[in-house]
């Protein structure tokens, strides 16, 4: 667990409520705070304006990568490109999933985002192992997190 | 470091497995010449500079002369900066799930 963030939670709703406020550009836009300029198409980008309050210089770019009803919607992003006038596209992109599944009457949602250095998992095991216990902390962080 | 753009070259520099396999060899923080640093490696003493300047360039390494060597050291607080951003990016998605909590929820 080095270059990846794992988030769960567990929403009072039917997966296909959240399923419609994860891929319906409008929706999506209401809750992640962006102002979209169209829906969102697997293989094509998405375009459009951050909303959330101090950030509104920002624009927001993300390339769908899949869209499968009602499980599984991910694109692919610069995360936290935040000076407006660098171009991040060079940079490798880290992928955004997120992942529904039922769970009682409402839904597990569980979001992951990963490839911050676009390395093998062995390989960052081995950069992981070099830092002391570090990163198994923080690997310990978000299980408490998931289980809090 | 609060942004991608300090992140980004930290990782990049991290993304390389004979890069790696240098910092696991400084882990212990004893400062090591580039011999030592190429010593059992099919590493010429060329490329180990040249994979040094990459990991100087990103913060992970300081040099300093010793007599006629260049001794490297490994710089752990560059590791913890990749982590704290690592935190930052999840906090952020702390928020955007909970604003989509209540979104669907309320």
């Amino acid at each position: 667990m080095t270059d990846r963030i794992e988030k769960s939670i567990a929403v009072a709703a039917p997966v296909e409520r959240v399923w419609r406020a994860l891929t319906d550009h409008e929706e999506f836009g209401a809750w992640f705070r962006v102002r979209l300029e169209g829906p969102f198409v697997p293989g094509e980008v998405s375009r459009g304006r951050i909303t959330y309050p101090g950030y509104e210089h920002l624009a927001w770019e993300a390339r769908v990568v899949a869209m499968e009803a009602p499980r599984l919607f991910a694109f692919t992003w610069h995360p936290y490109a935040v000076d407006p006038d660098k171009d991040y596209s060079s940079e490798p992109p880290t992928r955004v999933e997120f992942r529904l599944e039922p769970e009682g009457e409402g839904t597990r949602l569980t979001v992951t985002e990963s490839g911050f250095d676009s390395i093998p998992a062995e390989r960052r095991d081995e950069a992981l192992r070099m830092n002391t216990g570090g990163w198994e902390a923080q690997a310990g962080n978000i299980k408490s997190h998931v289980e809090r | 470091m609060s942004s991608a753009e300090a992140a980004a070259p930290l990782f990049a520099a991290l993304a390389d497995p004979t890069r790696l396999a240098l910092l696991r060899r400084l882990a212990d923080g004893e400062p090591r010449p580039i011999v030592a640093l190429a010593a059992g490696s099919a590493l010429t003493r060329q490329a180990v500079t040249k994979h040094l300047a990459v990991l100087r360039g990103a913060g992970l390494v300081a040099r300093r002369p010793a007599g006629r060597e260049t001794l490297y050291t490994l710089r752990p607080e560059r590791l913890a900066e990749a982590r704290a951003w690592l935190d930052e990016v999840a906090a952020q998605w702390d928020d955007a799930l909970a604003r989509l909590k209540a979104h669907v929820e309320g």
